[in-house]
């Protein structure tokens, strides 16, 4: 009863909001290429994932067949860039940052550069990555890791140096040396941290991402609205945005899944 | 109590009649200074003491008295600016584990479980994976921990943190166990329990005990001798030897002369204690 009361609550605004972009829509005030109705979305959505090869065209390879969906293959290219491109800034941001957390030389060396250099958002790197790196994947590698770095950086520094110093004198008591130290309580004690460094890394290649796909590339998620646009397909464009929602919503889903799974002995989950 | 038979842990083969010669802790003249905006505050003077193998000392006096320094010098994690601590015979340079330390914020590694945080000592030595396995069995048995092996800290109570601490310190066996207020946050039964519980551990294994305490009562209960510490500069005030037979009664007349002694030395530096504060010293 209470949570059928609650279901009913949560979708009173998300109905009405449906209900009034269906009135706009059809009641001719807006053309459908400003404002495409919902039904119009859905139907175009559909027919975006519907694989355009038959299972016998696609030799009955389930991995061609699916990836003969526009959608499907759109996704599968943007999330394969984030994973490259997060596995490449966050693979570097995570040793220089237990480093400089750990070694205040070290730290010395690079936070000032590093300093300079976080304030400049990724898309600011546009211009300078298609001079590099030309179109294509690799300026969407670039951005993305440039997006991924920092907050991993950032977070990882900061979580090392938290690093509550009753465990190191613990560990120290029970006759561990520095290598001990390090990966069995300096990381796992960091881990909080990291990870939700990771988390903001993911966010913000997820962002770029996109934009990448609009300007130097042409496959993708990020491409796909904007040619849906060239042709003025409003309904194409929604249909995307709404893919795009969904991919953030599973990554984010993951992230939480993993991260409930890495801090399960973390006090702040403590329901 | 079922943990009683177990108790027969491979005893480190030392009796308290070979204290003879050395003592196992020695306090020569340990003084110690810090440095703070307000100017140099002079928590250790002239500290002077032995601690003989099987003692169990209790350091007791008032918040500041510099206890909780002395021990964490005992244990090697700061430096006396002036003196000597030497550990039989050896002159202490850093912490180890020789000198097991239970902490008052027990200091459990939370990302380990019970068992993990018994064995972490073990696997630094670089134990088998059998003899690791068989100790973390035994000290399970030991300190009723069996049925709890898999849990993380957070899921424990204070009293059973504390006996995950004292598993993990008896873990690697130490001639030496260090104990800062450890105690201290428990309720009173709770506190009562794990003080027997230690009774039973060093009356078993013949450890020498350093306990820190601010409880008078708790002092008596489980010392051998007593050191009660002046407010700073924190020199030794007395030095008593506790003969009451044990188990202790805290309702025994004696237990209660005692009680009164040692209330008025400690009142003695409580008072000059806020008396400081008062004066915003």
């Amino acid at each position: 009863m209470n949570r059928l009361r609650r279901f009913l609550r949560g979708i009173i605004v998300p109905v009405l909001v449906l209900a009034l972009w269906s009135w706009l829509s059809n009641s001719g005030l807006l053309r459908p290429e400003i404002l495409p109705s919902p039904l119009a979305v859905i139907a175009r959505w559909i027919l975006y994932l519907a694989p355009q090869e038959s299972f016998a065209e696609a030799k009955h390879q389930i991995g061609e067949w699916l990836y003969s969906s526009e959608m499907l293959s759109d996704a599968y290219n943007s999330l394969y860039r984030i994973a490259i491109g997060f596995g490449i800034g966050g693979g570097l941001a995570l040793p220089l940052g237990l480093l400089m957390g750990t070694d205040k030389r070290i730290y010395a060396l690079f936070d000032p550069i590093v300093q300079f250099l976080r304030p400049i958002p990724p898309i600011a790197y546009i211009p300078l990555s298609i001079l590099w790196f030309g179109l294509g994947n690799p300026p969407a590698f670039f951005l993305i890791s440039i997006g991924a770095f920092f907050p991993v950086l950032l977070n990882t520094i900061a979580g090392v140096m938290q690093v509550d110093g009753i465990y190191i004198r613990a560990a120290q008591n029970l006759g561990a040396g520095r290598l001990t130290m390090f990966w069995r309580v300096i990381i796992p004690a960091a881990t909080p941290y990291i990870l939700a460094g990771a988390r903001i890394g993911l966010g913000t290649s997820f962002i770029v991402v996109i934009v990448a796909e609009m300007i130097a590339v042409n496959s993708g998620l990020g491409y796909r609205i904007l040619e849906a646009r060239e042709y003025l397909w409003s309904d194409k464009v929604v249909a995307g945005m709404i893919t795009i929602g969904f991919l953030g919503l599973a990554l984010d889903l993951m992230m939480t899944r993993l991260n409930n799974y890495l801090l399960r002995w973390h006090r702040g989950l403590e329901s | 109590m079922e943990g009683e038979a177990t108790l027969t842990v491979d005893a480190p083969g030392r009796t308290p009649s070979q204290t003879a010669m050395q003592p196992e802790i020695r306090l020569a003249h340990v003084g110690m200074e810090f440095q703070s905006a307000a100017g140099g505050v002079v928590a250790l003077n002239d500290i002077d003491a032995n601690i003989w193998q099987g003692e169990f000392v209790c350091l007791l006096g008032p918040s500041g008295c510099g206890k909780s320094t002395l021990l964490n010098a005992i244990a090697g994690f700061i430096k006396p600016t002036s003196g000597e601590i030497s550990v039989e015979g050896a002159p202490v340079l850093g912490p180890g584990p020789d000198r097991g330390m239970v902490f008052q914020e027990y200091a459990l590694f939370p990302w380990m479980n019970v068992e993990k945080n018994i064995a972490f000592g073990l696997e630094i030595k670089g134990a088998s994976k059998a003899q690791i396995a068989a100790k973390v069995e035994e000290l399970l048995g030991i300190l009723r921990l069996t049925e709890f092996r898999k849990r993380y800290p957070k899921d424990l109570s204070g009293g059973m943190r504390q006996r995950v601490a004292i598993a993990r310190v008896l873990a690697l066996d130490p001639p030496i166990m260090l104990m800062d207020e450890p105690f201290g946050a428990l309720d009173a039964l709770t506190r009562r329990s794990l003080q027997d519980e230690v009774l039973r551990i060093w009356e078993a294994l013949r450890k020498t005990v350093v306990f820190v305490t601010h409880s008078i009562d708790e002092a008596i209960y489980l010392g051998s001798r007593v050191l009660v510490l002046t407010y700073r500069p924190g020199t030794v005030k007395r030095d008593i030897a506790v003969g009451l037979p044990r188990p202790r009664d805290t309702s025994d007349p004696e237990f209660n002369r005692l009680k009164r002694e040692l209330s008025l030395l400690v009142m003695e530096e409580q008072q000059r204690f806020s008396d400081a504060e008062a004066g915003g010293a």
